[in-house]
């Protein structure tokens, strides 16, 4: 399946973005789609102070999502994650590049667009002063729902998601955890096609955390609704999402499944401080020195903090302190741990991005 | 991989007549608007108070300036000639802070939340200002009611009261409007409350609020002349009396639906800005 194949099927219309578009084009519910979302060529910078360059959000963010499936955006804060999200719901508008959702043009048909999704953003989108199903009612209102079917939507979700009892109650007197329950239920009043979720965890405690996972992983189950998630927690991504990309730069650097991308990543990450922060030569020797020990890659220095990819973290200790030891860098510290975030980071992020000795020396590392 | 997405599952309906639309999601959001103005009288009472204070220490305090040679002012009560005065200061005041009800929606992100819904992006705009002129209306009434407390005796009767009522709203959109505009670009609290207590009495004193132009230096009545807040003045206070002078009343009207236009124009735009620079 190539590039021009996929574009024909998705863009009946070749003609260029028109600014505003009077026609509104078929309706969305008609389309027929391969891909729930896709971008291609996304770039976006936006004007900050003191910045004459402005800041880069996305630099060519090529994504697709298959339908029916939960998408994951993984990347730490100012990857681009939210600055996709808002593109994606139309909130934001790219300086290049094309985005579809449901097959239609975001830029070229917004309000088609809006009618698909639901969009559960990181800051609340429901009314402080008004209750819980006041605010249900009034989005399902704005989707042209009415009366009864309305209604029963609204305590549907209300039950569904454990708000039932504090529907009557005004929203600023909700919890965070709850809060972020209504915000999913607004997202989900009008059954949208495609769900975003923007970091739906972010702030929330542990209780509320695996509540929230649960009822997502749930409507992942259920009714073929699309779910694109951003987060950077990699828990997160790994527990809910079939796919993930993993989100650098405004690029994507990594895609796959989550146990495809922790299968290249096996092993553990040893990360080591130095007493002494390694000048740009002693960079070069420690890569040397642990390079050479057996089951030892993916070796980055920055400062003080030497890290590396062990196949056994435990076993390997030993060597790579005796080999610091040896090359005149001795440790202060060391701890072995389960890969993170920061591990698929540095692996796919460091490769791509770093500097060129990283690069080479990721290549060299390729013990695996 | 052939997977269509033909939704069986979608229940909203297809995209309603644009217009009926339009005033649906207008009502809607009024609504929403109103409700915050209705769950909080403590905040009705609170933006009372300042009226309060100026129509009963501030027209007893002053109760004398009527007898002053060149009062003129159409009337021997000062409390007569303050009502008009307090009401259209209070609408100043209270709706030059709606720039900061948009700034809080923006952070919280109720704002972006209503702006990836289908909701027309002319109603949320249209909604402040019903919104804005109907909790102007009501306190002023509120303050017409005071105001007799006081001892007000209106001369224009019911129709003269309508004219200040409606004027103060006009007015009361003006500022919300401006203030709107200033919170959807401002990105900070310091800058609206900066400019506001910066403009509120200067702004009220160079009109005709509290002194006729008779009593002015002539300086000030020149500045007055351009004052909306004097517009609004000028326009009530003349439907006020026994026999108005509808001339006046109209022309004056007429400019601040005039300015009032403008400042939505002008809101409409910094609500474009805002949104470029989501």
């Amino acid at each position: 399946m190539d590039r021009t194949d996929r574009t024909a099927a998705t863009v009946p219309d070749p003609r260029p973005h028109a600014k505003a578009d009077p026609d509104p084009g078929p309706d969305p519910r008609t389309r027929h789609a391969r891909y729930a979302i896709e971008t291609r060529d996304l770039r976006k910078t936006y004007r900050a102070k003191g910045n004459p360059d402005g800041v880069r959000a996305l630099d060519g963010l090529d994504l697709t999502v298959a339908p029916g499936t939960v998408f994951g955006l993984l990347g730490p804060n100012g990857a681009g994650k939210s600055t996709t999200v808002k593109i994606l719901t139309t909130l934001a508008s790219a300086d290049s590049g094309t985005a579809f959702v449901g097959g239609v043009d975001v830029a070229r048909d917004p309000a088609a667009v809006r009618r698909m999704i639901g969009v559960v953003a990181q800051g609340s989108g429901a009314d402080p002063v008004a209750t819980g199903r006041e605010n249900l009612v009034l989005h399902g209102r704005l989707y042209g729902l009415r009366g009864r079917d309305l209604a029963r939507r609204a305590d549907e979700l209300l039950e569904r998601l454990g708000l039932a009892d504090a529907a009557r109650r005004p929203v600023k007197t909700y919890s965070g955890g709850m809060l972020r329950r209504l915000d999913l239920a607004l997202g989900l009043v009008h059954r949208p096609e495609v769900l975003f979720l923007d970091e739906p965890t972010t702030g929330l405690d542990p209780e509320g955390r695996a509540e929230l996972w649960a009822e997502i992983a749930r409507l992942a189950d259920g009714d073929g609704m699309t779910i694109l998630l951003t987060t950077h927690y990699l828990d997160e991504a790994d527990r809910l999402a079939a796919r993930l990309a993993i989100v650098d730069h405004g690029k994507v650097v990594a895609e796959g499944t989550p146990d495809g991308l922790k299968s290249e990543l096996r092993g553990d990450a040893v990360h080591v401080e130095l007493r002494v922060a390694a000048g740009p030569d002693a960079e070069e020797r420690i890569r040397g020195a642990l390079l050479g020990l057996d089951g030892i890659g993916d070796v980055t220095v920055a400062g003080v903090r030497v890290s590396a990819r062990a196949d056994s973290g435990a076993a390997a200790v030993p060597a790579v302190l005796a080999a610091l030891d040896r090359a005149g860098e001795p440790a202060a510290a060391v701890t072995v741990a389960r890969p993170s975030l920061d591990d698929v980071y540095l692996r796919y992020a460091g490769r791509r991005f770093g500097d060129a000795d990283a690069l080479a020396t990721t290549a060299l590392g390729g013990v695996r | 991989m052939s997977t269509t997405l033909d939704t069986p599952h979608t229940i909203a309906r297809p995209a309603p007549a644009p217009l009926s639309e339009a005033f649906a999601h207008t009502w809607f959001m009024t609504q929403r608007q109103l409700r915050a103005f209705l769950r909080q009288p403590a905040y009705l009472v609170i933006t009372l108070v300042q009226p309060i204070i100026w129509l009963f220490l501030f027209g007893a305090l002053f109760h004398k300036v009527v007898d002053l040679p060149g009062f003129g002012g159409g009337t021997d009560s000062y409390i007569d000639y303050l009502v008009p005065g307090v009401i259209v200061m209070n609408a100043v005041s209270a709706n030059m802070w709606a720039g900061m009800g948009m700034l809080e929606e923006i952070e919280r992100g109720t704002l972006n939340g209503l702006l990836v819904t289908p909701v027309r992006r002319m109603a949320l705009l249209n909604a402040n200002i019903v919104s804005q002129a109907l909790s102007t209306a009501i306190q002023s009434l509120a303050i017409i009611g005071l105001g007799a407390l006081a001892g007000a005796d209106y001369a224009g009767g019911v129709t003269g009261l309508l004219v200040l009522v409606l004027v103060s709203s006009v007015l009361g959109c003006v500022f919300g409007a401006l203030s709107n505009a200033l919170g959807m670009v401002a990105g900070e609290r310091e800058t609206i409350i900066g400019i506001n207590t910066f403009l509120l009495l200067p702004a009220t004193f160079l009109s005709t609020a509290f002194m006729p132009s008779g009593l002015m230096p002539h300086w000030m009545t020149v500045v007055a002349r351009f004052n909306p807040i004097n517009w609004a003045l000028a326009a009530s206070r003349s439907a006020m009396t026994a026999s108005p002078d509808w001339g006046s009343v109209l022309s004056h009207s007429a400019a601040l639906v005039g300015l009032a236009a403008f400042a939505v124009w002008l809101s409409l735009r910094m609500f474009g800005v805002y949104r470029k620079s989501v």
